[in-house]
């Protein structure tokens, strides 16, 4: 079989520049600041689009996250790595994904965005990275001490192709209910007239873009979270060179791009509230760890049959609804007024799936 | 006769997980590890070699695939 050139330490670094420099064009194109690419909030702008919450400014389709799954489904074909899977814990995979989004949207990013906005010389994201790395360090401590979700069993190939029927279906639905100015709503789906929501790049460039970064992600395994994972668990840094990639890569477009403006305040959708820009991370951090990826790669794994994942997703697109109906998500002014209390929910429902979920498997 | 790590079903990072359990618990001789899916089957190689245990022989079925490891 040929050596999968995207699996090799050369092949991550270039997947990681792409990501970096296609996100900062993205920007330029209309995405919002600092904001090419964010798996959470852009999943979050998506159960918005569908009225799972409210958020006036918040809501739009993003193709991006279309193109994810749907890019890493045509590479998993394309290279005989369809496997649909199910059965590995996937109700304790839903909670994880719910608080995974509550933690991302109280620092405001995902950790591909905390990338992002370091790029783009937002110093809070310092804080965001540094709890990331604290909450995966909990994981990891977890791991250790034999966590696990048990094993997936292989299932019938029209479950995997659930997820991303699901996002060809979102696609088809921003086809036939296209954006129309000045209008909040078309058809069954809202658009954002104003914020972050508002701001995007064209479709077909964003689902293009997307589907790209689906198909090398697929291939190279692209993982935000795996990265520091690895680094703590074996001391390996093969997928950090991708993450660290996508930093410098991204660094240097919007440098170029007259995107970068270094500090702490005046930062786009951002807040300086150092401790929990820290801890919202942290506890997304943790969560990811437990199931396994970031948000990113749960997409990738999606597009690849995993079911699992899929209900991650779907759990992050929940919990975005449940953060913006229940005042607990963050904006640029500050906390949302039950952040603090989801935080600390968050971190007990999240140590206990870490301390309950200890099965043995049988080698 | 080599030890056998049934890692099918599981995804990264227990795979690796379990290799290096064996490796470090003194296996000196060989092991074979069963993953199914490609990541995995990436990691498993990459973890192996980097502990300067070579992979002599991979073997795919429908299902699954084996890796053959012994110290380098």
């Amino acid at each position: 079989m040929a050596k999968n050139f995207f699996s090799t330490r050369v092949g991550i670094i270039v997947v990681g520049a792409v990501i970096g420099i296609l996100a900062a064009a993205l920007q330029k194109l209309g995405n919002p600041g600092n904001m090419g690419i964010c798996v959470a909030c852009f999943e979050r702008d998506i159960a918005g689009a569908i009225g799972l919450h409210r958020a006036g400014v918040v809501q739009y389709v993003r193709p991006e996250i279309i193109g994810f799954v749907l890019g890493s489904l045509v590479a998993a074909y394309s290279f005989k790595e369809f496997k649909p899977r199910c059965g590995s814990a996937p109700m304790v995979r839903f909670v994880l994904g719910v608080f995974a989004m509550i933690g991302a949207l109280v620092f405001l990013g995902c950790p591909w965005r905390a990338v992002l906005r370091l790029a783009g010389g937002d110093l809070n994201a310092v804080l965001g990275i540094l709890g990331l790395g604290f909450g995966v360090w909990i994981g990891v401590m977890f791991l250790k001490n034999g966590y696990n979700l048990g094993r997936s069993q292989s299932t019938h190939a029209g479950a995997g192709w659930m997820l991303p029927l699901v996002m060809l279906g979102l696609l088809v639905l921003m086809l036939i209910y296209p954006q129309v100015p000045e209008k909040a709503k078309s058809g069954v789906l809202f658009y954002s007239l104003k914020g972050p929501g508002a701001m995007h790049a064209p479709l077909l460039i964003s689902l293009v873009v997307g589907l790209g970064i689906g198909f090398l992600a697929q291939r190279s395994r692209f993982c935000t979270m795996g990265a520091l994972r690895d680094l703590i668990l074996f001391g390996q840094t093969h997928l950090l060179s991708g993450f660290l990639s996508l930093l410098i890569f991204a660094c240097i477009a919007n440098v170029a791009l007259g995107q970068f403006q270094l500090g702490f305040t005046g930062q786009p959708v951002a807040h300086n509230l150092h401790l929990w820009n820290f801890l919202g991370m942290a506890l997304a951090g943790l969560a990811f760890a437990l199931a396994g990826g970031c948000p990113g790669r749960q997409l990738f794994l999606a597009g690849e049959g995993d079911t699992d994942a899929s209900v991650f997703v779907l759990g992050m697109i929940a919990g975005a609804a449940f953060a913006h109906n229940f005042g607990l998500a963050s904006s640029p002014k500050g906390l949302g007024p039950h952040g603090i209390a989801a935080v600390i929910v968050g971190f007990a429902v999240c140590l206990f799936i870490g301390f309950a979920m200890k099965k043995r498997i049988a080698a | 006769m080599s030890k056998i790590i049934d890692a099918s079903g599981l995804s990264c990072p227990q795979p690796v997980l379990m290799t290096l359990d064996a490796i470090k618990s003194g296996s000196d001789g060989e092991l074979e590890v069963i993953v199914d899916n490609e990541a995995s089957r990436e990691n498993v190689v990459r973890a192996a070699e980097s502990k300067g245990w070579n992979v002599f022989d991979i073997k795919d079925d429908d299902e699954n695939t084996r890796i053959f490891i012994r110290k380098g």
